[in-house]
């Protein structure tokens, strides 16, 4: 592959986004303070979004930003606020088993590595196919995944009721 | 663009998140893990997406991204009522099944 090939501007942005999200992940999962961990968290999701600007789901994208930094990080705020009395850094934060946490991370990590390596190498994203686009997505959601699209309704309506009857104080 | 790069960005994310979910104590901090966890299971699903050129991953991650809302409403929920109880939300705390 020539160097060419490697820096178009899919492929610099790419870099860029996946170097903050990861950074991002990695303070998530190392940070001393709550709501710093949730903050980093909308870093992460925000360039999820981007990624899927890149694979061409606009769609996903602003879904993702409606739904995950406009609805889910306000849940994570209220659930650190309602749950605990200081905000600033704590110490045990961890769990007493921590350290083999680090061992079975990095020996998934390289595991689906090894896979990944073998099964796709070097496989290129086609560049000419027509893209999908939403309408072909409502068309799926509202007709062979009709019925999954249906029980995902009384998911959502199960889980808002089960959070609001857990939650009331009676 | 390659494919193998969004699948081991994927995997990158999911191993951290997994990392978070073991080492974590917090509960809150756990949901956010499994958050992480969720967002690379999407990012693989559309990029599979795009290389096949079938809008069923686009589909299949819309449902991932309504079940995460969902799973996260009720486990804050639980989160809530476990600090309500005990006045803290470690999980090294519920240790009642141990004998």
């Amino acid at each position: 592959m020539l160097a060419s090939d490697v820096l178009v501007a899919q492929n610099v942005g790419f870099a860029i986004i996946a170097a903050i999200m990861v950074i991002g992940a990695l303070r998530v999962v190392t940070t001393k303070n709550v709501v710093h961990a949730a903050l980093w968290l909308v870093v992460v999701l925000a360039g999820a979004a981007a990624q899927y600007i890149l694979l061409a789901a606009e769609f996903l994208a602003v879904t993702q930003v409606m739904v995950y930094i406009g609805a889910v990080m306000v849940l994570f705020l209220f659930g650190t606020m309602l749950t605990r009395a200081q905000i600033g850094a704590e110490k045990n934060l961890n769990n007493k088993n921590a350290i083999i946490g680090l061992p079975i991370a990095v020996l998934l990590l390289a595991t689906m590595l090894i896979a990944l390596n073998d099964g796709f190498k070097a496989e290129k994203l086609p560049a000419d196919t027509p893209l999908v686009t939403t309408q072909q997505v409502s068309d799926q959601i509202f007709g062979i995944y009709l019925l999954p699209f249906w029980a995902l309704s009384f998911v959502l309506l199960a889980a808002a009721i089960g959070a609001i009857v857990l939650a009331r104080r009676d | 663009m390659l494919l193998n790069q969004f699948l081991m960005l994927g995997a990158v994310l999911f191993c951290i998140g997994v990392y978070g979910v073991i080492v974590r104590k917090n509960a809150v901090l756990v949901l956010m893990s499994i958050e992480l966890i969720l967002n690379s299971v999407n990012i693989n699903l559309l990029a599979f997406s795009l290389r096949n050129g079938s809008p069923d991953g686009h589909t299949f991650a819309l449902y991932v991204i309504a079940v995460a809302a969902a799973e996260v409403g009720v486990g804050l929920a639980m989160v809530l009522l476990m600090y309500r109880n005990r006045r803290s939300v470690g999980l090294d705390d519920l240790s009642e099944m141990k004998g």
